[in-house]
C-alpha cells in the first residue's frame, strides 16, 4: 500500500440488520492498481461490506471515499457512474435473452435514426466481440443466455464487470464455477487491469487462488476486520488461523451423551444433479451428534433434504437400524421418526401470522382430531407443556411467533418437531441468526436430547459451534465428503483444510 | 428427430392454430374462404390491441385486469361525443352548435374525441404503473383496484343527464366508417381496423425489439435484480409499460364504439380475461420475461378461430367456452413444465 496511491477508503462502516449487527466499525482501503483480497468465514461480512460499497446496501454509519473525496452511493447506478463495477456471487443473468444483451444492460448503443432513437445491433455485436477479443474469451454474442455453460456464464459476468472501465472491480466469488484453465485465464485478465491502475477486490474461499492473485489480505471476522496484510507475508495456515481465531471458553453446555449402536447408515448417496452432493457415505449412532462442516455451496443441506426425501436420490442407499429403507416424501421421513429443522426459519420454518401454540402443534393436528374436531383442551396443554420444557420466552401461547425473537421462534420450531416424537433429527444451521445467549439455550436442548438418545446431524458454518457440539465432524466439500474428524481433538485449522480440499 | 420435436414444441402454437382450421375446415370445407378469414380477422382486431397492452403486466410476472373496463370507457367517452347532429337523444344536446358555430373545430372535431378518450385511459395506466412501482402493490391488486375505479367512473359519466344511464347510439358516419369500412370493396376489400391493428402490431413489434425500452422491459421481466444492478431504472420503465398499454386499451375502445356503432358502460367487460388467455396461449411466460408480438397475435388468432369457426360448424356456445377453458390451462401447464425442475 505505502508505494501506491489510496484510491477507495472505506471508513468506520457499520451495519446493522435485525438480530445482526452485520459491520462493526470497518475500515478498508484499496490502492490503486493493486489486487485486494477479502477473506473470512461465512457471515464474517464480506459480502455486506461488499454490496455496501455497490449500492445494494446502505450502510447505517461510516463513510466512503474515492479518490479522496467523500462519495454518495445511493445505488447500483450511481455505483457504475463512480466507476465500481461488481461480479455478483449469487445474481443470476437474465437467461431469455442474448449475451450482448446482457452485457449491455442498462447502457444499449443507440443509433439515432430522424427523431426515435432505436438500440444499434450491429453496434452492440461488434462491441460485444471486441470486448471478447479483447479478454480472450470465446463466446458468440448473440446466442441465448440460457443456453450457456455456467463457466460461460461466469466468464460473461466477468467480461461485462470489466466492460464498464472502471476503476474499482469487486469480484465475490469470480471463480466458482470455473474450470482449472479459465482461473488462469482470469488472473491474466486481472493482471493487464492491475496494470491499468485498476483496483480488483477479490473475495474467495481459495486459499491457494489467493496467496498467488493477490497484493494484500483483508481478514474478516464476526463484522469486523482482524487486519490487513501484504499477501507475501501470509501463509495458508496464517490465514486460517486468523480467519477462525476465536475464543471457545463456556460457550457450549457440558455434555454427557453417549454414542450407541448404529442407527442410521447412508452408504454412496449420489444426487441426480452433477453439482450436488456424490458418492455419500456415514455412520449415525445413537445418542450420536454429528456435526456437519463445509463452505457454502459444498452441498450439506442438499444432502440432508434428500435422506429426509424432500429431494431426489439417483444412486445409494439408506439403512435405519439395519434395514435398507427408501423415502420418497417428508411423510415418510416422519414416519421413519426422522425430523428436519430447516435452514431458513422464515422461508420453510415457522407461520409468521400464527400463535405459538398453532406453531408448535401444526405437525401433528392428526393427534388431536376427536370426530372431526380438534380437541383444543388437550392441545392447549400440550403446547403449553412444549413451552414449559423448552423455556420458551413468550407472553402467551396466543402470541403470534413473529413477535418472539429469533432464538425462540428456534425453539418453537424444534418443540414443533419433538411432538412427533422422532428419534434423528437433521438440524440444518439451528443457530444462524441467534444471539450468543439464546444459542447456549438451543445448545444445552440439543445436548440433552442426545443425552435421551436421540440422534443429532448438525450442518454448521461456524467452526466454533461444530467443535463445541459434536462428537464427530464430517466435511463436505463441492459435494463431496472430504473426511471426518473427531469433535473433542480436532482444529478448526483441520475442517477449514478439509472444507477446500477439493478446490482448484 | 430431436430437431424436428425441438422445433415443433418452439413453434407450438402456430401448429396448434394450423390444426385447428384444418378440423374446423374438415367438418365444413365452406370454412375455408376470404369472407370467414376476414371475419375472424376484424373480430380480433380489437383484440390484439388489447392483447399487446396485457402483455407488459404478464411478461413482468404480474397479470392487468384493467384493460376490459378501459375499454368500456375509451369507448364510452368516444362514442358520447361523436353522435351525428341528427340523433334524436344526444349525450350533449349543445355540442353539435358548438361546432357549427366554430368553423375550425367542426372540421377535425372526429379526431378530438378519440385522442381525450386514448389520454385519458393514459392517464389511468400511468396511476397502475405509478401504483405498482411506488407502493409496491402487486399488479393483480393494483388493476384490480383501477379496474372497479374505472367502472365506476365510466358509470356515473354514462349516467349523467340528459343521457341518464341509455345507449348511447347514432354515431357519426365517419366514425363508425373507421370501424366497418375498407379499402378496395368486395372479396378482396381489407377493413381499416385490420390495418390499425396491423399498424399496431408493428409498431409493438419495434418497440420491444428495437428500442431500449423494450429491452429493459424483458430485461426486469427475466431477472429484475440483475435490472437493477445494471442500472435500469425499474420504476420509471414500469410506469411507462403500464402507460404505453393504457393506450392501447384507449385506442382498442375507440375502435369497439366505432365497430359496433354504440356504446354503453359495460362495453369492454371481461375483455381482461381474454386479453391475458390470448397472451399465455401466445407463449407470454406468466413467470416472466418471455413472449413475442407474434405470438400474441396466434394466441388472439387461436381464440378468433374457436369463436367464429365453432360457431360456423354449429357447435354449442357453451361447449366452446370449455374448449377455451382448457385450452388456456394446457399452454399454461405446458409453459410452466419448463420451469418445473425436479429438486
Amino acid at each position: 500500500m505505502s508505494d501506491k496511491v489510496v484510491l477507495l477508503e472505506m471508513n468506520n462502516i457499520s451495519k446493522e440488520f435485525p438480530g445482526v449487527k452485520a459491520l462493526d466499525d470497518v475500515t478498508f482501503k484499496v490502492g490503486t492498481g493493486s489486487v485486494h483480497a477479502l477473506m473470512g468465514e461465512n457471515g464474517a461480512g464480506k459480502s455486506t461490506l461488499m454490496k455496501c460499497l455497490f449500492g445494494i446496501y446502505r450502510q447505517d454509519a461510516g463513510e466512503i471515499l474515492l479518490n479522496g473525496k467523500k462519495t454518495e452511493i445511493r445505488d447500483s447506478k450511481n455505483a457504475l457512474d463512480n466507476g465500481i463495477s461488481m461480479i455478483h456471487q449469487e445474481l443470476h443473468p437474465i437467461p431469455f435473452r442474448s449475451v450482448m444483451e446482457n452485457i449491455w444492460l442498462g447502457r444499449f448503443p443507440l443509433r439515432n435514426y430522424g427523431f426515435v432513437k432505436f438500440v444499434d445491433h450491429q453496434k452492440m455485436y461488434r462491441d460485444t466481440k471486441e470486448l471478447f477479443n479483447g479478454l480472450d474469451m470465446n463466446i458468440e454474442p448473440d446466442v441465448i443466455v440460457g443456453s450457456l455453460s455456467v463457466s460461460k456464464v461466469q466468464s460473461m459476468e466477468i467480461a461485462k464487470a470489466v466492460s464498464y472501465d472502471s476503476k474499482v472491480i469487486i469480484m465475490d466469488e469470480p471463480t466458482s464455477s470455473l474450470t482449472e484453465n479459465e482461473v488462469e485465464h482470469l488472473f491474466k485478465i486481472i493482471r493487464s487491469l492491475k496494470e491499468r491502475g485498476v483496483a480488483v477486490i477479490y473475495i474467495s474461499h481459495k486459499i491457494e487462488e489467493i496467496l498467488r492473485i493477490a497484493d494484500e489480505v483483508t481478514i474478516m471476522r464476526d463484522g469486523k476486520v482482524v487486519g490487513t496484510w501484504p499477501a507475501g507475508e501470509l501463509t495458508n495456515d496464517l490465514i486460517i488461523s486468523r480467519m477462525v481465531g476465536r475464543d471457545l471458553t463456556h460457550r457450549f453446555p457440558e455434555r454427557s451423551n453417549v454414542p450407541g449402536e448404529v442407527l442410521l447408515k447412508v452408504e454412496g448417496l449420489t444426487s441426480p444433479h452433477p453439482k450436488s452432493f456424490r458418492d455419500v457415505s456415514f455412520e449415525l449412532r445413537q445418542g450420536e451428534i454429528l456435526g456437519v462442516g463445509g463452505l457454502v455451496g459444498a452441498q450439506r443441506t442438499e444432502l440432508i433434504e434428500a435422506i429426509f426425501g424432500i429431494r431426489t436420490i439417483a444412486a445409494g442407499n439408506i439403512h435405519l437400524k439395519g434395514q435398507r429403507i427408501r423415502i420418497k416424501s417428508s411423510k415418510e421421513a416422519i414416519r421413519h421418526k426422522m425430523a428436519l429443522l430447516t435452514e431458513d426459519r422464515r422461508l420453510s420454518g415457522i407461520f409468521s401470522v400464527l400463535s405459538v401454540l398453532e406453531n408448535t402443534l401444526i405437525a401433528n393436528l392428526f393427534r388431536y382430531v376427536r370426530c372431526f374436531l380438534l380437541d383444543e383442551k388437550r392441545r392447549k396443554n400440550d403446547g403449553e407443556a412444549m413451552i414449559n420444557l423448552l423455556k420458551i420466552k413468550t407472553p402467551s401461547a396466543k402470541t403470534l411467533i413473529k413477535d418472539l425473537s429469533g432464538g425462540n421462534q428456534q425453539k418453537v420450531l424444534l418443540g414443533r418437531w419433538l411432538l412427533t416424537e422422532p428419534e434423528i433429527l437433521l438440524l440444518d444451521e439451528p443457530t444462524r441468526g441467534i444471539d450468543v445467549g439464546a444459542k447456549y439455550e438451543i445448545y444445552t436442548i440439543i445436548a440433552d436430547l442426545a443425552k435421551q438418545g436421540k440422534s443429532i446431524i448438525m450442518i454448521s458454518s461456524e467452526m466454533p459451534e461444530l467443535l463445541g457440539m459434536s462428537d464427530r465432524i464430517m466435511v463436505m466439500c463441492e459435494g463431496r465428503l472430504s473426511g471426518f474428524v473427531d469433535g473433542k481433538t480436532a482444529t478448526q485449522e483441520e475442517i477449514m483444510r478439509l472444507a477446500t480440499q477439493f478446490m482448484a | 428427430m430431436k430437431k424436428a420435436l425441438q422445433f415443433l414444441s418452439e413453434n407450438a402454437i402456430y401448429f396448434v392454430l394450423v390444426v385447428l382450421i384444418l378440423v374446423i375446415a374438415f367438418v365444413d370445407s365452406r370454412f375455408i374462404s376470404i369472407t370467414c378469414l376476414r371475419d375472424i380477422l376484424v373480430q380480433s382486431s380489437t383484440r390484439v390491441i388489447i392483447a399487446l397492452g396485457a402483455m407488459f403486466a404478464i411478461l413482468t410476472a404480474g397479470a392487468d385486469l384493467s384493460s376490459g373496463r378501459m375499454v368500456g370507457f375509451a369507448a364510452v367517452i368516444s362514442a358520447s361525443m361523436l353522435q351525428a347532429p341528427t340523433y334524436l337523444r344526444l349525450f350533449y344536446p349543445d355540442l353539435p352548435k358548438l361546432l357549427e358555430a366554430v368553423p375550425l373545430l367542426g372540421s377535425i372535431w372526429l379526431v378530438i374525441p378519440i385522442l381525450i378518450a386514448i389520454i385519458v385511459t393514459t392517464i389511468f395506466g400511468l396511476l397502475n404503473g405509478f401504483i405498482i412501482s411506488r407502493f409496491g402493490v402487486p399488479p393483480f391488486i393494483a388493476t384490480l383496484g383501477t379496474m372497479v375505479i374505472v367502472y365506476g367512473i365510466n358509470s356515473i359519466y354514462f349516467n349523467l343527464p340528459p343521457n341518464n344511464s341509455q345507449p348511447i347510439g347514432g354515431l357519426r358516419a365517419d366514425f363508425t366508417g373507421l370501424g366497418t369500412g375498407a379499402f378496395g370493396s368486395g372479396d378482396f376489400s381489407l377493413p381499416y381496423i385490420v390495418v390499425i391493428a396491423m399498424l399496431v402490431s408493428i409498431f409493438m413489434w419495434i418497440l420491444m425489439n428495437k428500442t431500449r425500452f423494450g429491452k429493459n422491459t424483458y430485461a426486469i421481466g427475466g431477472n429484475i435484480n440483475a435490472a437493477k444492478v445494471s442500472g435500469i431504472n425499474v420504476a420509471r420503465t414500469t410506469v411507462a409499460m403500464y402507460a404505453i398499454a393504457g393506450a392501447l386499451y384507449g385506442l382498442a375502445g375507440v375502435l369497439e364504439a366505432a365497430r359496433t356503432g354504440g356504446a354503453t358502460n359495460n362495453y369492454g367487460n371481461m375483455y381482461e380475461l381474454d386479453a391475458i388467455a390470448a397472451c399465455v396461449v401466445g407463449g407470454v411466460s406468466t413467470t416472466g420475461g418471455i413472449g413475442t408480438i407474434q405470438g400474441i397475435l396466434a394466441g388472439v388468432l387461436i381464440f378468433g378461430v374457436i369463436n367464429y369457426g365453432l360457431t360456423f360448424i354449429g357447435l354449442d356456445p357453451y361447449w366452446q367456452l370449455i374448449i377455451k377453458g382448457i385450452i388456456i390451462i394446457s399452454a399454461v401447464a405446458v409453459d410452466i413444465r419448463k420451469y418445473l425442475t425436479k429438486k
